[in-house]
């Protein structure tokens, strides 16, 4: 499993795995955007590639998501593959997707990334965002 | 935990541990069982261990989990011993409701409902990925919005004086578009004048019941007549505001976070750069968000003047209930976090307006979608009880998903139109996910503000027509 949705009262929590931190980061993108989309219907037609430098764990993967919130927002991107590349605590990232189009189902608006009940450790990470 | 009740309507956890000082729940024992299902209690906990927080840490009786602080949050930090957390505002920076009274009673409106409902869907955007009815702004003329507020608005023909005298600060904070990101213009500059989505809404109502006929006139409501009511904040660039500085303040105190029981109750300390940068660029949010609620009010008085050929539409009152403000209270200068909500100031107060002085201000409780929404009026205790502050709505019990898995949107549509309210969304899941059953009884939360002497209803509002973000 990539990822999984957990309850929560008033937002969206999920956690996601991967055997190393690369992709532990990479199935939260995933699943990031999965609460924004359906991300098999989004095609890989643009990259973006940014770098981040946090100070631990859990900053790095609170940058991460939010500069992927930002690209969603600002520039009406949707993203549906990811590579992550990370060392000691800054990141390196490529993201493949298009720009939002009618046919795309939009099914939350992301408000922020947030710390709450943030869980970052060997082979999994738990974010919630407030919506 | 240990919770010892006070009152009816009054819960203590004892100061233990690293509290500084007692925390307060405002409940009855029916609203009590709700909150205690989730880490609210935890979180006003959590809250009381702030540095020079004053008096105590509070929780109003629609508190719900949130981040750091507890949705229904209060908390007085002092201006010169303690600090500002953005953990306490919210990252919907200046969420607020804004009523409006029209000079339409129910006769005129009940034929037209269906039209006049589809005439404001159309002109104010609403849901995900939507851009607002201004269209892209410059840069510098986004900068003046959030310098300007509602004054902006004003200057540029979408309010009138009188909006503005009955808004809360007049709709403009002291603030510093400068101190506002990019990544936060970025993704504010096409959202001026839209809802957003998730639980903001634009409704039509009618004036049910007068609870307090000489408050209600004050506040010029009658029964029969038709309310139009706002609930949105700053979108996307109030967002980003508020993750700015919640990272800015970790960087500029590493040693803090450790300190803290929760990540997320991180705070610049009163005195510090980063405490008044901040206060200025959560005061542009604010001002971004009053100058939205004003654009949609423009939008709504266009759509009443095309459907029922008057756009005679006054406003009651603007107020936000997800902001910190520096307030005086028992002589003392602080740093005042409303999360959640809501001021409600009592008669003759400075902060109430003037048209308002000899009643008290008004307070807009809105319900969830379908039930009703209370006006309520600030009581003199309510100083003294919760800094001059309360409820700012019914507050969630359930989750988003669990509503969805509960509620079929058709169904919820069918039984909401048997009640003769029409309503209107881009999506089907936000219809469910709102359904008044995933929420707490407005009325029970309106009656435990009225016990526990914090604020005394004045009217309800029956929805009519409902637009859903």
């Amino acid at each position: 499993m990539k990822f999984k949705f957990l309850e929560h009262t008033a937002d969206i929590k999920f956690r996601a795995y991967g055997s190393n931190i690369n992709e532990v980061f990479e199935n939260a993108a995933m699943a990031f955007f999965e609460a924004i989309t359906d991300t098999k219907k989004v095609k890989l037609k643009v990259k973006k590639e940014f770098s981040l430098e946090a100070q631990d764990k859990k900053s790095l993967l609170y940058d991460f998501l939010e500069e992927l919130l930002v690209l969603h927002e600002a520039n009406n991107y949707l993203f549906s593959k990811f590579k992550v590349e990370i060392s000691n605590h800054s990141l390196k990232a490529e993201v493949w997707g298009e720009k939002i189009k009618d046919s795309h189902e939009l099914r939350n608006l992301v408000k922020a990334v947030t710390y709450h009940d943030m869980i970052v450790k060997e082979g999994m990470a738990q974010v919630v965002l407030d919506i | 935990m240990k919770l010892e009740k006070v009152t009816d309507y009054k819960w203590m956890i004892p100061k233990s541990g690293g509290m500084k000082v007692p925390a307060y729940l405002f409940a009855s024992e029916k609203l009590l069982e709700l909150i205690k299902q989730d880490k609210t209690l935890d979180q006003i906990k959590n809250v009381a261990h702030l540095p020079g927080i004053y008096k105590h840490a509070l929780c109003m009786p629609d508190g719900h989990q949130g981040y750091g602080f507890p949705i229904g949050g209060v908390a007085a930090l002092d201006y010169h011993e303690g600090g500002i957390s953005p953990g306490g505002i919210g990252y919907d920076i200046n969420c607020g409701v804004r009523l409006m009274r029209t000079s339409f009673t129910y006769e005129d409106v009940k034929g037209k409902m269906k039209e006049l409902i589809s005439e404001l869907f159309n002109n104010v955007p609403s849901g995900v990925g939507v851009d607002g009815v201004i269209g892209k702004l410059s840069k510098a003329e986004l900068k003046k919005v959030l310098n300007n507020g509602s004054k902006w608005a004003l200057k540029n023909g979408y309010a009138t004086e009188d909006d503005l005298n009955n808004t809360e600060d007049n709709g403009r904070l002291d603030a510093d578009a400068e101190l506002v990101s990019q990544k936060a213009i970025s993704r504010g500059r096409s959202q001026l004048g839209s809802l957003g989505a998730g639980n903001h809404f634009l409704e039509v109502q009618r004036v049910g019941e007068v609870l307090d006929e000489p408050t209600a006139k004050a506040f010029g409501l009658k029964k029969d007549h038709i309310t139009v009511m706002i609930h949105c904040g700053s979108r996307g660039l109030g967002h980003q505001v508020c993750s700015d500085y919640v990272r800015l303040m970790e960087q500029s105190n590493p040693g803090l976070v450790k300190s803290l029981p929760d990540r997320e109750l991180v705070y610049a300390p009163a005195g510090s750069k980063v405490a008044d940068n901040y206060l200025k660029a959560m005061s542009a949010a604010a001002n971004f968000a009053w100058c939205n609620r004003q654009v949609i009010a423009h939008y709504v008085r266009k759509s009443f003047k095309k459907v029922l050929g008057s756009d005679n539409i006054k406003q009651v009152y603007d107020l936000c209930h997800n902001i910190c403000k520096v307030e005086e209270h028992d002589g003392k200068k602080l740093y005042l976090h409303r999360k959640g909500a809501t001021r409600c100031m009592p008669k003759g107060h400075r902060l109430v307006p003037d048209n308002y002085k000899s009643v008290g201000q008004p307070v807009l409780i809105p319900g969830t979608m379908g039930t009703v929404s209370y006006v309520l009026v600030g009581l003199e205790s309510s100083l003294k009880e919760s800094f001059g502050s309360t409820a700012h709505g019914a507050g969630r019990v359930m989750s988003r998903t669990k509503a969805k898995k509960q509620w079929r949107a058709e169904k919820v549509k069918e039984k909401l139109s048997g009640k003769g309210i029409v309503i209107k969304s881009k999506s089907y899941k936000g219809i469910s996910e709102e359904a008044p059953g995933a929420y707490k009884d407005v009325d029970e939360v309106v009656r435990v503000s009225q016990k526990a002497g914090i604020a005394k209803p004045v009217a309800k509002l029956k929805p009519l027509g409902v637009i859903k973000g």
